[in-house]
């Protein structure tokens, strides 16, 4: 058998900041893994139709303008209405330190702030699957 | 047990439920054992639905292409399949799936089922799987399933011989590779589209390709040429006018369906051919390289054990004879 850890990154919302999810979806392919990119621009219910028909263990989402607190658990809401709640939910970008816990809260195993590493992205997806 | 899963799984892909047919299509794309009993479950010789392949050079407009022309079908109440094929990287084994960037328009629409696949080091353009992960949508009764290739290589070569219409797509500035393109490739597509028709160079692109496609010797395969702009969306009208009528054309439903059934036992054929043939030279010799070994120390030749390989099938022949006369 040949299987892959599927990731797909999204960016919700109207925020057009690119950059950082890109080189998240460039390190994780450069990592072994087969990454979905969507695009900017996405509503919640689209990120979590192609995260089901893709079938992918992880989505990753990335936001920079603010709006985290309420498109994050709305993902999340989604994902578990259409029965993706095994799937594996984190994310990135500019996110205050107190926003975090209530985006853990909604879900959200990890959440990486700007400077964030890629391979501690890397690290965190590969110590999830083993304990998945 | 497992063949109460089977049932269960497929029944999912039939009763079109996404999730599972998710599943499904992931299972077969890893070579999952239950794979090909689910296969077997979903088959269905005379299903109808149509695939269209559609190839060029990366850049060209496939994926935008393939955007316009979910919409076109979903507005004649079609339900739309996607298979959009990336190279993975030979080095690390993952991809960068980005085709679904430029079919946003169709995200969040339920009558569209879009799934992205590296090829996993399979050469031609498409993953290995392929073929099987279209039987999986016909079974969910999506009609038609475009199939996007990753452009390189011998991909036109290869979506010809799955797909039952393929368009070949090419670009203004390409008058050059047009002129050079190996002899055959323009002769597999069924139409050639001439995408970017709102560039500068379509008239110069359109004369080299009517130029090579003068030297065809037989003129009743000479592809349509169909120019137009996947970006504005103008002559994408002509485009699906030509679809159409290549499928009532010479490719009747019936003749698609023999062909379709013909291409998968052959290619099931040559798989399992391999396989047995590398098991039995590998119990034979301890492994391939013992083998290689035993042939260069002069106490065999690879024609022997071709020999040996055909025997060993005759008598597996037999085998099954007399325990049927038993
Ligand atoms: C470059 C930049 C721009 C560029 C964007 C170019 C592009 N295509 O991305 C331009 C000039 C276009 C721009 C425009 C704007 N920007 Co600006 N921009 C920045 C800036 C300076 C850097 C962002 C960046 O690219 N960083 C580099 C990348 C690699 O880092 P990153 O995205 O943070 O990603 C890292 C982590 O966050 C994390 N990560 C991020 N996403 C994800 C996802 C996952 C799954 C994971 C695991 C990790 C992860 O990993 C990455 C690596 O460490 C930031 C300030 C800052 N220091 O962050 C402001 C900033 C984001 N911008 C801001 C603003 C306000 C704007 C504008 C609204 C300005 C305006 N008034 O017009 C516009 C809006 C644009 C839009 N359409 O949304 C504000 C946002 C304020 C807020 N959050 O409250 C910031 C924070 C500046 C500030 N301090 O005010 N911007
Ligand atoms: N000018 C112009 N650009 C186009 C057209 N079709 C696609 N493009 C652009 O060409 C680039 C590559 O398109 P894409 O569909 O991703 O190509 P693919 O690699 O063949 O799938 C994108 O920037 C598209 O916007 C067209 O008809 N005209
Ligand atoms: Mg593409």
């Amino acid at each position: 058998m040949d299987r892959k850890i599927r990731v797909l990154i999204g960016k919700p919302g109207l925020d057009g900041h690119d950059r950082g999810a890109k080189y998240i979806a460039r390190a994780l392919r450069d990592a072994g893994m087969e990454v979905i990119y969507t695009g900017i621009r996405q509503t919640p219910e689209a990120i979590v139709n192609a995260a089901i028909q893709e079938d992918v263990d992880f989505v990753g989402l990335s936001l920079l303008s603010g709006a985290h607190n309420h498109l994050f658990p709305e993902v999340a809401r989604l994902l578990n209405e259409k029965g993706g709640s095994d799937i594996i939910l984190f994310g990135g970008g500019v996110i205050p330190e107190e926003d975090i816990p209530g985006l853990k809260k909604a879900g959200f195993k990890a959440i990486f702030t700007p400077g964030a590493s890629s391979s501690e992205v890397v690290d965190f997806i590969e110590q999830e699957i083993q304990t998945h | 047990m497992l063949s109460s899963e089977v049932e269960d799984l497929a029944g999912k892909v039939r009763s079109k439920d996404q999730r599972g047919m998710a599943r499904v299509l992931s299972m077969v794309e890893n070579g999952h054992p239950l794979a090909p009993p689910i296969l077997h479950s979903l088959y269905n010789p005379e299903r109808s639905g149509l695939t269209i392949g559609i190839t060029g050079y990366p850049g060209a407009g496939k994926s935008t292409l393939t955007n316009r022309l979910i919409a076109y079908y979903r507005k004649h109440g079609c339900k739309v399949g996607v298979i959009a094929v990336d190279p993975s990287s030979p080095f690390s084994g993952g991809a960068l799936l980005g085709d679904r960037l430029r079919m946003q328009d169709h995200a969040s629409d339920p009558g569209v089922f879009i799934r992205s696949m590296g090829n996993r080091g399979h050469l031609g353009g498409l993953s290995g799987t392929t073929r099987d992960a279209l039987e999986v949508f016909a079974a969910a009764s999506y009609d038609p399933v475009l199939v996007e290739t990753m452009g390189v290589g011998q991909a036109e070569v290869e979506i010809a011989s799955l797909a039952d219409i393929t368009l070949l797509v090419l670009v203004p500035g390409l008058g050059d590779e047009v002129q050079t393109m190996k002899a055959g490739i323009m002769e597999i597509g069924n139409i050639i589209v001439l995408n970017k028709a709102d560039r500068p160079g379509i008239e110069q692109l359109e004369m080299f390709v009517n130029a090579s496609l003068d030297l065809i010797p037989d003129q009743t395969l000479r592809p349509t040429v169909i120019s137009c702009s996947a970006l504005s969306g103008e002559g994408i009208e002509k485009l699906t006018d030509a679809i159409a009528n290549c499928v009532s054309f010479g490719t009747g439903r019936r003749v698609i369906a023999r062909r379709r059934t013909k291409l998968i036992l052959r290619s099931i054929i040559r798989e399992k051919g391999k396989e047995l043939a590398r098991k039995h030279v590998s119990d034979r010799y301890g492994s391939i390289e013992e083998a290689i070994e035993s042939i260069l120390e002069g106490k065999t030749t690879p024609y022997e054990i071709g020999e040996m390989l055909s025997g060993f099938l005759e008598n597996k022949r037999e085998n099954e004879n007399e325990c049927k006369r038993d």
